[in-house]
């Protein structure tokens, strides 16, 4: 992996003042994307995986805001890559939609219903493009049969009620792309629609990665997407990435006592009838009371160190990735 | 929303509590914190304190008309004499005679003190049956056209404080009265729209939007002054109540048609059903009480709204009619910019009209935040 | 579409036709026939009515006949635009009422557009500056725009005016244009009365609908259709105004069709106060004088414009939401 990454998130950290304390929904993750490649982002929910989805944009709402770390994209020249977090509002403006675009989970609710879907598809492109009217329409409604609406010239004047889940999916991504984005941030993309929906969406999304070179960041709980969908792997636990690396590695040798408890509560057709699904003993901590040291330590089947319950483990580098755990070394005193 | 329900610490008993409280309860305590919320209930409070003490707070007759004192200015009550010792007093009155006219003008004599003594003996009036003459304050030997003038007098010599203690009882019953008709015509219309569905509800629907598109004042004038004129004061009282009452019920059969249709869909009503309670025991054990405080909060909305409805009649001459006295009555004075001139203290009803329908407002809006936390 | 106008169509019958009743209630709840009562006002000021005149009366409205008659005949009387005779002025009741109800219209439709342009801004203001001061300031208004009813408000403006500037607020037109036929002078100087009146009137309503679109943008404001907006690169300003605005600006539309009735309801009252040439103080004048046909035919006829009003409410709101245009069934 000598090629630089498109974009680069070093140690962000983003927070929510409430009146019961400070949330650290990020806390210090870090990850890199590549022309052509998926990276998935997992994690059980309220993990962090939306509001990173969300710093990277520079959209994170009140009382929430980004307080630490660096967020970096390689022009599309190839010069030095610049911090998204040190644009000004203006500029930042120019990189939503034509540089790193989003899709998102809910695609009724992420829709306004009092405008067509042309008319919100080619905002964009009028803001960012600088087309006519009618040179937008058109592209919008190329952009509709790309993404595989049918009858694209009536479907642009419908509204979104008027259409079903899985297409309405489809011309969000036809939205998303509309100012040919290097960088598709996709948040739990499939997750509200039905299985046979899902395959149809993931597939398209990995034809136009193909036909386009596009970076996806695929934000999901769902492990058999990962599997499916992406080439590289961060686990998220609580605001961190615990590890990170590529795809096969990670399924095949899961370093993290969390990956390992993510992949064990996958259920598969070949397990034997009537077993237990393994879970995860425990459940995610308030988000105000985070656990000293880990984070993961209170539900750890493996957390043997003092360290674990006193202070969070570095990244470490272990066979071919980066991981947060005492077991793979980073012991305070331990190398010094 | 709720991170407060959960434990924090060791306050494991705190969780229990809150596990087993009522929704009522749980209503409580949240508008508990809502201070605005809980000083306008006590200002709400402290008016019917005055409604019910009405003529142990007056001081003088509130019929009683004298041409001698017309238009008397505001007299404070001083609570020491000039040598600095407490002897509560007002100041007397003389009359003088007019050089030109030779009329005889009443005119506040600031030499005569007439003292005033505390829970002393005034005006007969009687209270809960018991017949007493019984005051918070009464003058001690008055001569004729003393009195205690807080806020002055009017036109025929009553004086406005006591007019207005009276008017408090009168507007804020009227209110309570016509409430609980609205209240009785929504919950039983609201409750059968919800419970029957089908044409019963379109029925009662359509009719909700029909009266709400339909202008009330002019409506209720014309009913009110439909009202034969030699129908005693309580009867008009009565009548004009249901008048306001039957325009003023749609709001409360809104609310309660839209809780009753959204908890019917809650799984507690459907464990209740599948445990084979009756349908009346479903809606007064399980229903009710989780839409008891939203009720509450329609209500001391609605309040405010039958007082202004009520104060806006009998402005127009339209409404309660004299001898009643309401403080639509005591404002109908004001009405001319001659008399307000002349007299301004007698838009002193204004004062009680406005806090009254602030205090209603917030306590309303902290109910129904308490309530309802999402809504 | 269709289904909706006519719906509400459906219902503006129903209303007006429950509001006739109520006129005619109105009109015949005094004691005694309003023949009788025609008879004895008319002794009463010096000339008498024969008793085959009372006769043709009491035939001409069927008086004696079963009440549903009386009703079909005062009904198609009205429909034919014949009002019926005030008893206290002794001419028809159109010519009595005249310009006044063309007032009361051009009064409560200038508050009604007054509410709109208040409550729209401030409303968007409060909600996108959520706690700011300008937001404690336009609340603090707000609730006493909803604490002080309108003809308080009046009373203590027309007060304060005189006490301290001395000016007598009231009335529509100054004294020399009052009764002068109508010129462009004259419009000019009713366009110089209008605005205080109207601001009087507007402001409880402006109060209301300000809490309502505040509350529904913030609801508006937290909706993920606003990140995708956000994200593609909008402004703040226009993300605002295009989206959760334009949502919200829904139920503030289906509330305004409840604004004119009480704007209607509320001018009466306000003008008997600052003394406006409406039709309320006529008709708290003809329902103390017991002028019972002058008191139905106006509450009949406001009745009736609200309903209209209301009825261009509806066809606003169904302008502004698509789902409505839309609708399938």
């Amino acid at each position: 992996m000598a090629e630089t990454p498109i974009l680069s998130v070093r140690n962000l950290h983003t927070e929510f003042a409430a009146p019961e304390g400070t949330v650290h929904a990020v806390d210090g993750v870090s990850f890199d994307v590549f022309k052509g490649r998926t990276l998935g982002v997992v994690g059980e929910s309220g993990c962090g995986k939306s509001v990173t989805a969300r710093s990277i944009l520079g959209i994170v709402e009140r009382p929430g805001r980004v307080t630490g770390g660096e967020i970096l994209l390689q022009p599309a020249d190839g010069g030095t890559p610049v911090d998204l977090l040190k644009m000004s509002p203006w500029d930042m403006r120019a990189v939503r939609g034509p540089e790193i675009a989003l899709v998102f989970q809910e695609p009724m609710a992420s829709f306004s219903q009092y405008y067509t879907i042309g008319n919100q598809i080619m905002e964009g492109i009028r803001l960012h493009m600088g087309l006519s009217a009618k040179a937008a329409r058109a592209r919008a409604i190329d952009l509709l049969d790309m993404v595989g609406v049918p009858q694209p010239a009536r479907r642009v004047d419908e509204y979104p009620f008027q259409l079903s889940g899985g297409l309405r999916q489809r011309v969000m991504i036809a939205m998303a792309l509309s100012c040919d984005p290097r960088v598709l941030i996709a948040d739990e993309p499939t997750t509200a629609l039905d299985v046979t929906t899902q395959a149809q969406i993931l597939d398209l999304l990995r034809e136009l990665q193909q036909k386009r070179g596009l970076a996806i960041i695929l934000i999901t709980h769902d492990m058999g997407v990962i599997a499916e969908m992406a080439h590289d792997v961060a686990v998220m636990y609580l605001g961190r990435a615990v590890e990170t690396g590529a795809v096969k590695d990670i399924f095949a040798a899961p370093q993290h006592p969390y990956t390992r408890a993510l992949l064990r509560s996958i259920p598969t057709v070949m397990a034997k009838p009537r077993t237990r699904l393994p879970t995860i003993e425990g459940s995610i901590p308030q988000p105000f009371n985070r656990p000293v040291g880990c984070a993961y330590h209170p539900r750890c089947t493996e957390a043997v160190f003092a360290a674990c319950r006193t202070e969070p483990p570095p990244e470490v580098g272990v066979a071919g990735r980066n991981v947060r755990c005492y077991l793979h070394g980073g012991l305070p005193g331990a190398r010094a | 929303m709720f991170s407060f329900l959960r434990a924090k610490g060791p306050a494991l008993s705190k969780a229990e509590r809150y596990a087993q409280a009522t929704q009522l309860q749980l209503t409580w305590w949240r508008f508990r914190r809502h201070r605005l919320a809980m000083i306008s209930g006590i200002v709400v409070a402290l008016f019917y304190v005055i409604a019910i003490g009405a003529d142990f707070l007056a001081t003088t007759d509130p019929h009683a008309t004298d041409s001698r004192t017309s238009y008397i200015t505001p007299q404070p009550i001083h609570f020491f004499e000039d040598d600095g010792s407490f002897r509560p007093h007002v100041s007397g009155l003389k009359g003088v005679r007019d050089p030109k006219t030779f009329k005889l003008i009443y005119t506040v004599d600031p030499n005569r003190h007439v003292p005033v003594d505390f829970l002393a003996t005034g005006y007969e009036y009687s209270f809960l049956g018991i017949t007493t003459t019984r005051h918070l304050f009464a003058l001690r030997d008055p001569q004729r056209g003393d009195g205690i003038f807080i806020l002055g007098t009017d036109q025929l010599g009553r004086d406005v404080w006591s007019r207005l203690m009276v008017a408090t009882r009168v507007s804020l019953t009227i209110g309570l009265v016509g409430v609980t008709i609205s209240l009785f015509l929504g919950v039983l219309l609201g409750g059968i729209s919800a419970l029957y569905g089908g044409w019963v509800d379109t029925v009662i629907q359509r009719t909700i939007e029909v009266i709400r598109s339909m202008p009330t004042i002019p409506l209720w004038l014309g009913l009110a002054a439909a009202l034969p004129n030699d129908w005693s004061v309580t009867a008009v009282y009565f009548s004009i109540t249901i008048i306001i009452s039957l325009l003023a019920w749609t709001d409360l059969a809104r609310v309660v048609r839209g809780k009753f249709l959204s908890l019917r869909e809650e799984e507690f009503v459907m464990a209740a059903e599948l445990a084979g309670a009756s349908t009346g025991r479903i809606i007064f054990r399980h229903m009710l009480p989780s839409f008891m405080s939203h009720i509450i909060a329609a209500v001391s909305l609605a309040l405010p709204a039958m007082i202004i409805s009520e104060t806006s009649l009998s402005f127009l001459g339209l409404g309660l009619r004299p001898p009643a006295i309401s403080w639509g009555i005591l404002l109908q004075d004001a009405q001319s910019i001659q008399s307000l001139a002349l007299a301004p203290w007698l838009l002193a009803a204004a004062v009680p009209v406005i806090l009254v329908i602030l205090a209603f407002n917030f306590l309303g809006d902290g109910l129904r935040d308490a309530a309802d936390p999402y809504g | 579409m269709i289904n909706f106008i006519t719906r509400r169509l459906l219902l503006g019958v129903l209303t007006v036709w429950m509001i006739s009743v109520l006129s005619f209630a109105i009109i015949q709840l005094p004691p005694g026939d309003f023949v009788d009562a025609y008879v004895a006002n008319l002794a009463a000021s010096g000339s008498s009515v024969s008793a085959d005149e009372a006769a043709a009366l009491r035939k001409l409205y069927g008086l004696g006949q079963p009440i549903y008659i009386q009703y079909g005949k005062w009904i198609t009387r009205i429909i034919t635009g014949d009002l019926g005779e005030s008893m206290e002025w002794r001419r028809p009741v159109t010519e009595v009422i005249g310009d006044r109800i063309w007032m009361t219209l051009l009064l409560s439709f200038a508050a009604l557009i007054l509410t709109w342009g208040l409550a729209l801004p401030i409303g968007i203001y409060s909600a996108v500056r959520q706690y700011s001061f300008g937001d404690y300031l336009f609340t603090l208004i707000g609730f006493i725009g909803i604490a002080v009813p309108n003809f308080l408000l009046a009373l203590i403006i027309l007060y304060t005016a005189f006490k301290v500037f001395g000016l007598s607020v009231g009335g529509l037109f100054s004294a020399e244009y009052a009764l002068a036929p109508w010129s462009w002078d004259k419009v000019k100087d009713l366009a110089w009365h209008l605005p205080l009146p109207a601001i009087i009137l507007a402001l409880s309503g402006t109060a209301q609908l300000i809490r309502i679109m505040r509350a529904n943008l913030l609801d508006e404001l937290r909706r993920p259709y606003v990140v995708t907006a956000r994200a593609k690169g909008l402004s703040e300003w226009r993300t605002i105004l295009k989206y959760p605005v334009r949502a919200a600006l829904n139920p503030f539309a289906s509330n305004m069709a409840y604004l004119f009735p009480l704007l209607i309801s509320g001018s009466v009252i306000i003008s008997i106060v600052l003394g406006l040439p409406t039709v309320g103080p006529l008709l708290v004048k003809a329902l103390i004088a017991q002028d019972m046909f002058l008191a139905g035919s106006i509450v009949l006829l406001l009745g009736v414009l609200t309903v209209i009003g209301t009825f261009i409410s509806d066809l606003v709101l169904m302008w502004v939401d698509p789902r409505l245009r839309h609708q399938m069934d």
